[in-house]
């Protein structure tokens, strides 16, 4: 009895939630390159006119791969980095542990407008700028002070008892770490994973200012191009803006099934 | 450890790679004949018919000088400045760009410009010629000019009384007789010099706002307004012109891309309305690395020949006399017209001074439109422009503070060495291996986070003026908490400012974990079918890039065109002007923020519950608890290690949540929505360049929020494991 009505109300909710969306789509398949108004956001005339010119750009499918490999490997760049420190303030106690936990609290409270100048001349001087690695470098450190919270939050609560009873096995602590530990952090790791998919994928302003070409540019940065100083081609970009939300749902939609089912308590009774 | 330091060699080697081909590809072949040719790099922000214009102009001077190969880089438009001025200064920047002559004035006064040899067949060669020396050629004249349709205005007004009759003749339901964008200033700015107001009092160039001449055009203006579209965008203006919706419009030569198929010719503006007039130019780096070929392209495209194609493919206005002998520009009524008008308009201040203009004209246009007396906006104005404008402070020495700073350093190491005693419990094997797992995460944060944070603290002790900084102790400081200019209840004050962001940051935090976990809730039933789906379709808004939906839920937010304005009318409800109060303007702000973000906090309370064992529900269940019960003292209490992270991240992010406010509301109404983010954002790039002045704002910031984590130390410490 209790089910319909909950379809019917997460149904609703949806449909709420989708309806701006509805409006990229209805500026997408438009002919023209406006901005819509009104009530009812799709087009009398639909065409598909605007994705076919985004795709037959040259650059296009070299600035999604570059998107691609920039957002693939700050996430596995980001994770590598968090899930060790995670764990280390997770399990062990060592002194500058609470001072380093406030400090990558820190580093979220100071305004990003003001870095990009310093972290310009930064990466001159390390020799990565106008390269995809300066580029990976920054999102994943960019991304790494909320996976590490995350991810030790998330330590914290499996039981430790667990890794003492595979320790007494004659485990090793990096095999405690990999074997046992991460399988049962699937659900924070499918979280911070897409998070930091998401510190990449969608944003211009940094690679725009650290790329030097256009054969290096990632698909933002090109979407971003559409926007200019007095006007701006709407139907372009809502085209382009929904080409480029495809892949993160379907980094969700495979990572998702890793937010089913709890961690089991059996573990540690029996 | 060794596992983590090889993962991270082979990621560095695999980023590597992509980026080595990629130059290789991007390098030029050498030719068989003659020595590699010389590389000329140029960067511009061109699109559409300009960009092809601009192309066919190089491939012009390819033809020429085979021995130079010109590589052009687009660059998109709201990175292009801050990306010069990064780069100017480096051995990374171009050796050419295009920019209009407002912004590359600002670049020529800090040096990073080359001089260039003039040339007397240039229209507007003034605009970039500072102090008698040239520093960039002009490409093409901007200005913006009357657009009438001539179905319903076949003869364009010649006065100000007709231009008012004909747009009051041709407004009825759902038409107007005018569309522009009348509180921008740029566009506002015909009226003024028409009216024969000026901005500045001279000598000494001090902005002077309230004068009658202003007086008189935003009346004149407003008097309007009843045959105006109100809340005016480019994207309005264009949809209602292009549908024969609006008479005339006021607008420049980009528009006529926009118009589709409506019979329109351009006119110049009714006597005696004056615009501004922008010289775009190309200009050279002073760092050019090949600075003769540089010139000598910098030449040829301001030249008649690369005129006449930029007019001709390009559309653009060129700037470049003898190329309007060539018939096909002569013949062009719209070049023509737009010609005629930039020999009638004002050429836009580029002093420093101007910065401080802008915002306080906005503000004050945007307050008459909704009703406050033009004399009271000026003052208004007038007050901001001085805020903005603020003198230099005095000069300190930087030794009392050096000396200060050391002593605080050797403090924090000292209290750093001795806090952790009672954890040294543990065995040493143990620091030693934790050491090891933080150590990669520790060195790249030091050197890509702390490295540009210390920047930008000890940058707030500093004064910028015209490229150079001055050491000014505390005193941004004490300007910013003194509310030097402002009484502390107005908006432009920073205590109102830091109040609104708190309540900015409630609010949304509120509703983004409230929504969230609901939904998570909802969606973790394991037995629920098409949860995959549902989950998918509630990501949507944080995977559709926020740059668009911000603007589109701008666009819902229109009083006379957007959804939310019809929706009411269908409920029966009168729209209201979002904008033009605190509350309302403050609201949708908030919905739109909300929409953003319950996403990903479903996202992560979804997570968060999956470390919760089903076991204890079981338990629960057997004592007879309620499912409220269960929520409250099996859900909450575990959920909030995982939670509670998320949750302060969540209020440093929307603390500085900068998109939303900047694309929504605007600061609107008279900058009460703005927050201190978008007030740092302002100082830096919109007024007068105050570096110094934005980095105390953001230094502020970051104390308000390290304040805001020690009062929630205490919640993270009752995470710890026991």
């Amino acid at each position: 009895m209790r089910t319909p009505l909950l379809h019917a109300a997460l149904v609703v909710f949806c449909l709420a939630t989708l309806y701006p969306v509805l409006w990229v789509v209805g500026m997408a398949i438009s002919p023209g390159q406006g901005f819509a108004q009104g009530l009812w956001p799709l087009p009398a005339h639909p065409t598909l006119d605007n994705f076919s010119a985004l795709l037959g750009r040259g650059l296009f499918w070299r600035q999604l791969a570059n998107s691609l490999l920039v957002a693939a490997l700050t996430t596995g760049v980001g994770l590598a980095l968090s899930v060790t420190a995670a764990y280390a303030m997770s399990r062990w106690s060592f002194p500058g542990r609470r001072a380093g936990l406030t400090a990558l609290l820190a580093t979220q409270m100071f305004p990003a407008t003001m870095m990009s100048l310093p972290l310009y001349a930064l990466l001159d001087r390390l020799w990565l700028l106008d390269t995809l690695s300066g580029l990976v470098l920054v999102y994943a450190t960019t991304a790494v002070p909320f996976c590490v919270w995350m991810l030790k939050g998330y330590f914290d609560t499996i039981p430790k008892e667990l890794e003492e009873a595979a320790l007494l096995d004659g485990a090793s602590p990096g095999q405690i770490f990999l074997r046992v530990v991460l399988p049962l952090a699937r659900p924070a790791l499918a979280v911070t994973a897409l998070f930091s998919f998401m510190t990449a994928w969608n944003e211009f302003i940094l690679a725009a200012t650290f790329l030097d070409g256009a054969s290096r540019f990632t698909l933002p940065v090109a979407l971003q191009r559409l926007v200019g100083e007095y006007r701006t081609e709407w139907g372009l970009f809502a085209a382009g803006a929904l080409i480029v939300s495809a892949p993160v749902m379907a980094v969700f939609f495979a990572l998702q099934r890793h937010l089913v089912g709890g961690l089991t308590a059996g573990g540690v009774k029996g | 450890m060794i596992a983590a330091l090889l993962l991270i060699a082979a990621t560095a080697t695999a980023t590597a790679t992509p980026t080595a081909t990629a130059t290789a590809t991007a390098s030029p072949k050498p030719q068989a004949y003659a020595a590699p040719p010389r590389r000329l790099v140029l960067w511009h922000s061109y699109r559409a018919a300009e960009e092809a214009g601009l192309l066919a102009s190089i491939a012009l001077f390819e033809q020429r000088h085979p021995d130079i190969k010109v590589e052009l880089l687009a660059i998109p438009y709201d990175a292009f400045p801050s990306k010069l001025t990064a780069a100017l200064p480096t051995d990374h920047g171009p050796d050419l760009f295009v920019f209009a002559h407002e912004r590359a004035a600002g670049w020529a006064r800090d040096g990073r410009l080359a001089p260039l040899a003039g040339d007397a067949d240039l229209l507007g060669i003034e605009a970039m010629t500072i102090d008698g020396v040239v520093q960039g050629l002009p490409l093409a004249l901007k200005s913006v000019a009357l657009y009438h349709n001539r179905r319903l205005v076949p003869r364009p007004p010649a006065t100000l009384a007709e231009l008012a009759a004909i747009a009051r003749a041709n407004t009825r339901a759902g038409t107007y007789g005018l569309a522009y964008q009348f509180t921008d200033f740029y566009y506002h700015a015909a009226f003024l010099n028409g009216f024969g107001g000026a901005l500045f009092e001279e000598p000494g160039h001090r902005p002077r706002l309230a004068t009658p001449e202003a007086e008189r055009a935003l009346a004149f203006v407003r008097d309007l307004r009843g045959a105006m579209p109100e809340e005016p965008t480019s994207t309005l203006v264009a949809a209602l012109f292009r549908e024969g919706r609006a008479a005339m419009a006021i607008n420049g030569p980009w528009f006529a891309g926009e118009l589709g198929g409506v019979d329109y010719a351009v006119a110049l503006l009714p006597a005696p309305l004056r615009p501004f007039l922008s010289v775009e130019c190309v200009l050279v780096s002073r760092r050019a690395r090949q600075p003769a070929a540089a010139a000598s392209l910098a030449s040829f495209l301001a030249g008649r020949e690369s005129a006449v194609a930029r007019a001709v493919e390009g559309r653009q206005v060129v700037a470049t006399r003898s190329a309007y002998d060539d018939p096909r520009l002569r013949g062009d009524g719209f070049l023509m017209a737009f010609r005629a008008q930039a020999e009638r308009a004002v050429l836009t201040d580029s002093s420093p001074q101007m910065a401080a203009v802008w915002e306080p004209q906005k503000r004050a246009l945007v307050a008459v439109m909704s009703g406050v007396d033009p004399a009271e906006a000026l003052a208004q104005a007038q007050r901001r422009a001085v805020a903005v404008s603020r003198p230099a402070p005095a000069t300190r020495s930087a030794w009392p503070y050096a000396v200060a700073a050391a002593l605080v350093a050797v403090a924090a190491v000292v209290a750093l060495r001795r806090a952790p005693r009672r954890a040294e419990r543990q065995p040493a094997g143990t620091v030693a291996r934790a050491y090891a797992y933080v150590a990669p995460a520790a060195a790249s944060l030091l050197v890509l986070v702390f490295v540009p944070f210390a920047f930008g603290v000890g940058l707030s002790f500093f004064h910028h003026a015209g490229g150079r900084f001055t050491f000014v102790g505390l005193q941004n400081f004490a300007d910013i908490l003194g509310s030097r200019d402002y009484r502390l209840s107005e908006p432009m004050s920073f205590w109102f400012t830091l109040a609104v962001t708190l309540l900015w940051t409630v609010v949304n935090v509120a509703l983004h974990v409230g929504i969230g976990l609901a939904l998570a809730l909802l969606l973790r039933d394991p037995l629920l079918r098409f949860k995959g789906v549902y989950r998918v379709l509630l990501i949507v808004p944080w995977a559709v890039p926020n740059y668009i939906t911000a603007l589109l839920w701008k666009g819902m937010f229109h009083k006379q065109f957007g959804a939310v304005s019809h929706l009411l009318i269908a409920l029966g409800i009168e729209p209201v002007g979002w904008f033009t109060h605190f509350s309302t303007a403050f609201a949708a702000n908030v919905v739109t923020n909300t929409w953003l973000g319950f996403p990903f906090m479903m996202v992560v309370a979804l997570g968060a519950l999956q470390s919760i064992p089903h076991e204890l529900y079981e338990a629960a269940q057997v004592d007879g608890a309620s499912r409220w019960d269960q929520f409250v003292h099996v859900t909450l209490p575990l959920l909030k290690p995982s939670l509670l992270p998320a949750v302060i991240l969540g209020s440093v992010w929307t603390f500085n949540m900068f998109n939303v406010i900047y694309l929504v509301s605007g600061g609107e109404p008279g900058g009460a929505t703005d927050i201190l983010v978008s007030e740092a954002y302002r100082w830096a790039f919109q007024r007068n360049e105050a570096y110094g002045f934005a980095a105390a704002y953001s230094t502020l910031i970051f104390l308000v929020l390290l304040g805001y984590s020690a009062l929630t130390r205490r919640a993270a410490r009752e995470m710890e494991p026991a």
